[in-house]
């Protein structure tokens, strides 16, 4: 049985309702991020977030960027602020303050800013189409390995360097071995 | 609503001040970077809601996200690396006890 564009009855779209679910779970997951004591439950609660934005990509037609977020973002970003996280935990850290010392202002500037973006979203007339557009990932495909393929060529040259570069950062001193050796 | 790039943009807009908002008032050095990511994917967002309503964008959004996503993985890797190396050092992962040279 086919489903109709909207709830039967009420006239509300199924299109609304996952928007507004979606971002409804994006909004209070980073909020707990930047709010919650433990700072496990905050990384647990990132990933809640990349998901439902995730989600929130597919809405606008972009399937290859969803699989993209999920696969970088919750497979690999997630799973490394994890380890560091347990890398730099000590005992009495959940027990000790979150915020710095000027919460407050930084809660005020928070505000302002969204203001701000909200003001300038809301005056401005966008030269937008009122319905979405599906992104066919082929002409992404063509498009990256054709036009944009010295940019990609230094993204990758760009990720090989970082990974080389934390590796160098985040081992170990090798003198303090030759010491626990002798 | 869902097919208005409004609403969109106020979705990225108000993700980008909660992570503002988690940059500047969180002590740990690691939940600063969480807000980074945070806010990164606002801008991710936006530049996707272009590329969904505006037809000459198309493709090319889905490109520059791509090329986003890439870079916030390069920044995360060498950032953690920097804070455990740090933490190696001082023994704690809060920024305002990172105050070596004040003395």
């Amino acid at each position: 049985m086919p489903i109709g564009d909207s709830i039967p009855l009420t006239g509300i779209r199924w299109d609304d309702v996952l928007f507004l679910g979606l971002a409804a779970v994006l909004l209070v997951s980073a909020l707990l991020v930047v709010t919650m004591r433990d700072i496990i439950r905050c990384g647990l609660a990132m990933i809640v977030s990349f998901a439902s934005l995730a989600g929130i990509y597919v809405m606008l037609g972009n399937p290859l960027i969803a699989a993209a977020q999920v696969l970088v973002y919750i497979g690999a970003i997630s799973v490394l602020v994890l380890f560091a996280i347990m890398l730099t935990q000590t005992k009495n850290a959940p027990n000790r303050l979150v915020f710095q010392t000027q919460t407050w202002a930084a809660a005020l500037a928070a505000v302002v800013l969204a203001v701000l973006i909200l003001a300038a979203i809301l005056a401005t007339t966008w030269p937008a189409a009122g319905e979405r557009l599906w992104t066919a990932t082929s002409d992404v495909a063509h498009l990256l390995f054709r036009d944009y393929v010295l940019p990609f060529e230094v993204v990758s040259v760009l990720l090989t360097a970082a990974v080389v570069g934390a590796v160098y950062l985040a081992r170990r001193e090798p003198s303090s071995r030759e010491e626990d050796q002798s | 609503m869902s097919n208005s790039l409004d609403s969109y943009l106020i979705l990225s807009g108000l993700l980008f001040a909660i992570g503002t908002f988690g940059f500047l008032a969180r002590r740990n050095a690691i939940s600063m970077l969480m807000s980074i990511e945070l806010m990164l994917n606002a801008a991710n967002l936006t530049v996707l809601a272009f590329g969904a309503f505006v037809a000459p964008l198309k493709t090319h959004a889905a490109v520059i996200a791509l090329l986003v996503i890439a870079v916030a993985a390069a920044e995360a890797t060498v950032g953690l690396a920097i804070i455990i190396a740090i933490f190696r050092n001082k023994k704690t992962p809060l920024v305002d006890e990172y105050d070596t040279m004040r003395d």
